[in-house]
């Protein structure tokens, strides 16, 4: 006997398998409820878990959108966000029901520097400088206000994304969106594309590496974005040894080289019985190693996978959205060792690259970027 | 305690949630308020009677109009007759009625009710504080303030937020080009 309960999870068994792009579960109806505060010191969307589904839209100001604008701009985006991250309609919501299950619902708000120009504030960011082994498309590139809509529930995040967008578009127009998602189980690590263990080493003291502690921007943070295509053609000629000298790190346990569990510490000093090392010099996670911990990058990428061309190639790989309280001082050092020489460069290109400040949060009745353009 | 309506009770949680922000927001002069006015009651008048997510609908030029739920917290039926706003000099408390399979809207007959204890739906395709003709833009985001004149009591004074919108044209442009 087959009973509703069974017939109601083989459906939808049947209908991800069919449709999904990835492997994830439905949420549970605990997991729609789920709310995560908007108010407060900082923006939720950083320090919060990373939930399964991401947008990011870059929008760009319009022609003559100065200070004043932006500043009704953000009480409407603010308001949404208060009201939508708590399972609220958004004020004059057209769909109100779709509002209901929040799932974990996070908004946050970024500052590119177009924004501080168009306020005739000085930006907290600047540009990144080039990388050699960048190929930048303007398309995923830059951007004056960035929204990353994040839950655990597809539907929660669209209607998300468009009631923040009805209240945009008369003051930017979309740049770019770019859409993600996260496999596995929730928390800080979950595998690529590549099939990699991705965001182990990431800091405890958000105070010391994330959060900024500075006039205007004290409890906020910068966002570093970058669109990493990955090359799985390549990749898939690439046997499992190639693959884990590559990153430094064992593809069923992300566990470095030398150790046994994706915790331990990698031992960068070790040498195999021909005296090299059995973390590669050029391995990505030697290159990507902070030995200082207040000086690491929170890292929270999600994955992207973007249809197939005629001849069945994927257009899939990683948006990396790190936060760091100094992008000068602890993203770049990173990526310029990377950029040197990481072995992972041959299968890996960036083709976007966006920097944002991410303002502080707000207490209720605030709005996001209060201090810095109020 | 009394008997609230299952409705009113969610709206009341609204209003107390909101009174509890510390925001500055629940004065009766909200205009001056730094929050996004839409989330923003005004004060209760002597009537107990305030306005929760008041919003207008942004326009360039011409008619508009105002929506909100309007709650009555008193004990007594509180009736508006007639409202004010510096944008338009022209104000019409409005219903939106079917006339003969076509819904058209009109000045609503002795102005609105709101129930004691109760509240009063103010939405597109219904009823309406309608803005006959506004004297600058209605931009998104703007803070448009109002008066609503109370029958037998103190006016309700509010600032409503500007959004954009894109239905209820039907109601308040009957015949429009």
């Amino acid at each position: 006997m087959i009973s509703r309960r069974g017939l109601l999870a083989g459906g939808a068994a049947t209908a991800a398998g069919a449709f999904a792009r990835h492997e994830t579960s439905p949420p549970t109806h605990a997991e729609r409820a789920r709310v995560e505060p908007f108010h407060g010191p900082h923006q939720a969307g950083v320090a919060t878990p990373p939930q399964v589904h991401a947008v990011f839209v870059g929008f760009d100001l319009r022609e003559g959108i100065g200070g004043e604008a932006v500043v009704r701009l953000m009480h409407l985006l603010t308001d949404d966000a208060a009201r939508l991250t708590q399972g609220r309609p958004a004020l004059a919501d057209t769909e109100p029901e779709l509002a209901a299950n929040p799932a974990g619902l996070t908004v946050t708000f970024g500052f590119g520097e177009g924004l501080f120009e168009a306020a005739k504030v000085d930006s907290p960011i600047r540009p990144l400088p080039a990388f050699e082994t960048d190929k930048l498309d303007k398309r995923w590139s830059g951007g004056d206000l960035l929204v990353q809509v994040c839950a655990d529930d597809g539907l929660t995040v669209a209607h998300a994304v468009r009631m923040l967008v009805k209240d945009a578009r008369s003051f930017a127009r979309v740049r770019w969106t770019q859409r993600g998602f996260r496999g596995g189980t929730k928390g800080p690590t979950q595998r690529n594309l590549m099939g990699q263990v991705d965001g182990t080493v990431n800091p405890t003291d958000l105070d010391q590496a994330v959060w900024i502690d500075a006039d205007g921007m004290r409890g906020g943070t910068t966002m570093v974005l970058r669109r990493i295509r990955m090359h799985l053609e390549t990749w898939d000629a690439a046997d499992r040894v190639a693959r884990e000298f590559t990153i430094g790190r064992r593809l069923d346990t992300g566990a470095p080289l030398t150790g046994r569990a994706e915790r331990d510490d990698p031992d960068f000093e070790r040498k195999n019985h021909l005296g090299f090392p059995v973390i590669s010099e050029y391995a990505h996670i030697r290159r990507a190693h902070v030995t200082d911990p207040a000086q690491r990058i929170l890292r929270r990428p999600y994955n992207y996978d973007e249809g197939l061309t005629e001849d069945g190639e994927s257009d899939s790989g990683l948006l990396f959205a790190s936060f760091q309280a100094d992008i000068a001082r602890q993203f770049v050092p990173i990526q310029r060792r990377l950029a040197e020489g990481d072995l992972l460069n041959e299968w890996v290109t960036a083709i976007g690259s966006a920097v944002f400040a991410i303002p502080p949060g707000c207490a209720p009745g605030g709005w996001i970027g209060e201090g810095l353009l109020g | 305690m009394p008997v609230f309506s299952r409705h009113a009770l969610v709206l009341a949680a609204a209003v107390v949630a909101l009174a509890g922000c510390g925001g500055g927001s629940t004065t009766a002069t909200a205009p001056a308020a730094t929050t996004a006015a839409a989330a923003a009651p005004s004060s209760p008048a002597a009537t107990g009677l305030t306005i929760t997510d008041p919003w207008v609908k942004t326009v360039k030029k011409g008619m508009t109009a105002a929506f909100g739920t309007l709650v009555n917290n008193g004990d007594t039926d509180v009736t508006i007759v007639s409202g004010t706003s510096p944008l338009s000099p022209t104000i019409e408390l409005h219903e939106v009625v079917d006339s003969g399979g076509k819904m058209v809207m009109r000045p609503k007959e002795g102005g609105f009710v709101v129930p004691a204890r109760g509240t009063h739906q103010l939405q597109p395709g219904g009823d309406h504080i309608m803005l006959m003709g506004v004297t600058e833009e209605v931009k998104p985001g703007a803070k448009v303030p109002f008066t609503l004149k109370v029958k037998g009591g103190q006016p309700l004074e509010f600032s409503a937020v500007g959004k954009d919108f894109a239905g209820g044209e039907e109601d308040y442009q009957p015949g429009h080009e």
